[in-house]
């Protein structure tokens, strides 16, 4: 347990004291979404339409952008080598670090999501529902985000791959998690959408851990 | 377990065994056996697959052929090989005890603590500084202190004196000698020359 | 220096090394092909002229005799690439990996003919050559799959190092295909309740269904062929990268 607690405090530490990259995927964030009515027009029924896709798509986006930072930079400095021979399994290691993921990517971004519903033009019911999609779902991104990095640190220059290879896995979090929170079918749809989602992320944090910790092991032989 | 042995009884024994990447092979028909207690030294020219050896005893590798066996070590007590490799997975930002502390937590707090161990090395009057200032000699000093604060039996050094002073290298000999009293075994890649009592050479590169 | 020394005893034995599984099969190429061949002349043959037009969408319904083969083998070929993946992951079968690299790019190319033939159909029929339904959209992200795997086999240097992650990833792939069908089959009802595509017809009577089979035949012999070829030539072509490896250590071959 230690051990997996260290792992959660380095990577919080590097992540908070390093070089502004958690404000920088915020801005990313909050930037794709504010300007989106420059692309469509600033009709206030429109935006209001289409603002969780909008916040969807941006809260994904963002995330992607966090891709290569999860384990390139412990596979080049020799680190990735000492969690191989380390004593706690690999899978507990990506669990730390998918947990680590999504503390710094994803919960600022639900943190800042009020500000993008504000310009967005969502009215207060559509944005509690937001907030909630986006916690639910935004687990499954970052465990297969994890997965795909998992994949591509042996590749050089691989964090290009990573963000294509999840984005197929990644489609039905985002059916979902718009479901759920502008249904076209009632709110029956959005209370199915949201459960869906919820098992969606559990079963993805449960299994990616173990698929990742395979892949890391394979790809460095 | 005599007095000041601190590991069991092993042998690290290996037969047979052809080292590479991929279908690249590097050193072939290998077969050596290093007991407790003694140290193997590998010498060759660059490239000849020293580093590669030591990738696959530590289990980093796979072997392309033979076998590998650590005799007598029980795989309850954990994982038995320290690698110390070209790089030492020291990132900035981070102090150069937060660091330890770190390694220490992922691989089993069995041997000294943190701050003893740096004060073992030489960097304790730095230990709350970040790690990024750290010199190419004090990083190394970094990285062999991993090997003290989990005990482990089998330690494997590529080139542990490179970017040490002579002081510094003295220090790593003088680990190896009470590592391997204590009842470990060591296999170490390296040009120099080790004042180690019981050291055996291995030269690699005599032809595939 | 050759480390394979499989024993050559069983035919499961005898296909696991590279040199053999080429010679034994190449007889079987010609054959094959020619089979081929003839099942698609036959089917296209039923198609063009043996076959009734549909009532509604008069001739244009005859691409269905190609687009349904073609969704149905980029299907039939991911599940060929999971059963290659657990050979090589589980049962460390040596060919395993060369089935599944030589099967994504064939996968590929039929999913994109079934996309490209689909849209052929639907501009006649109605109007327009894309529509988002369910069939098609799940159609379009097996393609995104496939061709990332395919980036992902290029992008590593060692095609063994490749060969287990992808097959991990084909794995995963496989597993999470089914969600993202349910997936986008809920998400297309929710957006358009009226139009939803079928590819196969109101009513299958035995006229259209004989083309259809031998269709399904001609193609899924077209898919083994290929694919028995696209690994003669990954075996080849690997032999070749070691040569020219050893060629420029100096060794001798």
């Amino acid at each position: 347990m230690s051990g997996f607690l260290g792992i959660v405090r380095r990577d919080l530490r590097l992540a908070l004291t390093g070089g502004g990259e958690m404000m920088t995927l915020l801005l990313f964030f909050v930037i794709v979404g504010a300007i989106t009515p420059f692309a469509v027009g600033p009709d206030q029924a429109l935006l209001a339409r289409i603002a969780p896709g909008i916040v969807w798509i941006a809260a994904f986006l963002a995330m992607l952008l966090g891709l290569d930072r999860l384990l390139r930079p412990d596979r080049e400095d020799g680190t990735l080598a000492l969690y191989r021979l380390a004593d706690l399994p690999m899978a507990a290691i990506i669990a730390a670090k998918v947990i680590v993921y999504w503390l710094t990517s994803a919960l600022p971004l639900i943190v800042a999501s009020p500000f993008l519903a504000l310009i967005l033009a969502m009215d207060a019911e559509a944005f509690w529902r937001t907030m909630v999609s986006l916690l639910l779902g935004t687990p499954a991104l970052a465990a297969f985000g994890t997965f795909g990095a998992a994949v591509t640190v042996a590749i050089r220059r691989g964090g290009l791959l990573a963000p294509i290879l999840i984005a197929p896995l990644c489609v039905p979090v985002l059916i979902f998690g718009v479901g759920a929170i502008a249904p076209m079918g009632g709110p029956d749809q959005a209370q199915a959408a949201m459960l869906l989602l919820a098992a969606l992320s559990l079963m993805a944090v449960a299994l990616a851990p173990f698929a990742a910790a395979l892949a890391i092991d394979w790809g460095e032989e | 377990m005599t007095h000041g042995q601190v590991h069991r009884a092993i042998t690290l024994e290996v037969s047979g065994l052809a080292c590479g990447h991929g279908d690249v092979v590097l050193a072939s028909g290998l077969t050596f056996s290093v007991p407790g207690g003694t140290a193997l030294a590998l010498r060759g020219a660059n490239g000849v697959g020293k580093s590669t050896l030591l990738l696959t005893l530590a289990g980093l590798l796979p072997p392309l052929q033979g076998s590998i066996a650590l005799a007598g070590y029980d795989p309850e007590d954990g994982p038995a090989f320290h690698h110390c490799g070209h790089r030492n997975a020291v990132r900035p930002r981070l102090s150069v005890l937060q660091t330890l502390d770190f390694w220490a937590a992922i691989n089993g707090r069995t041997g000294l603590s943190p701050t003893s161990a740096l004060d073992r090395l030489g960097l304790g009057a730095i230990a709350g500084l970040d790690a990024g200032y750290l010199s190419a000699g004090q990083q190394r000093r970094l990285a062999l202190a991993r090997l003290l604060v989990s005990q482990r039996p089998v330690w494997l050094l590529d080139e542990p004196l490179a970017a040490l002073d002579a002081e510094g290298q003295g220090l790593v000999v003088t680990l190896l000698a009470e590592h391997l009293d204590a009842g470990g075994l060591a296999v170490i890649a390296t040009h120099d020359d080790l004042a180690l009592k019981g050291l055996v050479t291995l030269t690699l590169g005599g032809g595939a | 220096m050759t480390l394979d020394d499989a024993p050559k005893m069983r035919w499961w034995n005898r296909l696991a090394h590279p040199g053999q599984f080429v010679s034994w099969t190449t007889p079987l190429i010609l054959p094959l092909t020619i089979l081929t061949a003839a099942l698609m002349a036959l089917g296209l043959w039923f198609a063009f002229f043996n076959s009734p037009a549909d009532y509604q969408m008069g001739d244009t319904v005859r691409i269905m005799y190609v687009h349904v083969p073609s969704a149905w083998l980029s299907q039939f070929v991911y599940g060929a690439m999971t059963v290659s993946a657990l050979g090589t992951l589980v049962w460390r079968h040596p060919l395993a990996d060369v089935a599944m690299k030589a099967a994504a790019p064939l996968g590929a190319v039929y999913t994109a003919m079934a996309l490209f033939t689909g849209s052929m159909w639907g501009r006649p029929t109605w109007g327009t050559f894309w529509e988002w339904d369910g069939r098609m959209t799940s159609t379009l992200i097996m393609l995104f799959i496939y061709l990332g795997i395919i980036a992902l086999w290029r992008a590593f240097d060692d095609q063994l190092r490749a060969a287990r992650v992808v097959a991990i990833f084909t794995l995963v792939g496989a597993v999470n295909v089914p969600i993202i069908k349910f997936s986008v089959d809920w998400w297309s009802t929710l957006h358009q309740p009226a139009s939803v595509f079928r590819a196969d017809g109101p009513t299958m009577p035995g006229s259209i269904l004989t083309p259809l089979f031998i269709m399904f035949f001609a193609f899924t012999f077209l898919s083994i062929t290929l694919q028995l070829v696209a690994m003669h030539t990954e075996v080849r072509r690997r032999r070749v990268a070691t040569l020219e490896r050893k060629a420029v250590r100096g060794e001798s071959a």
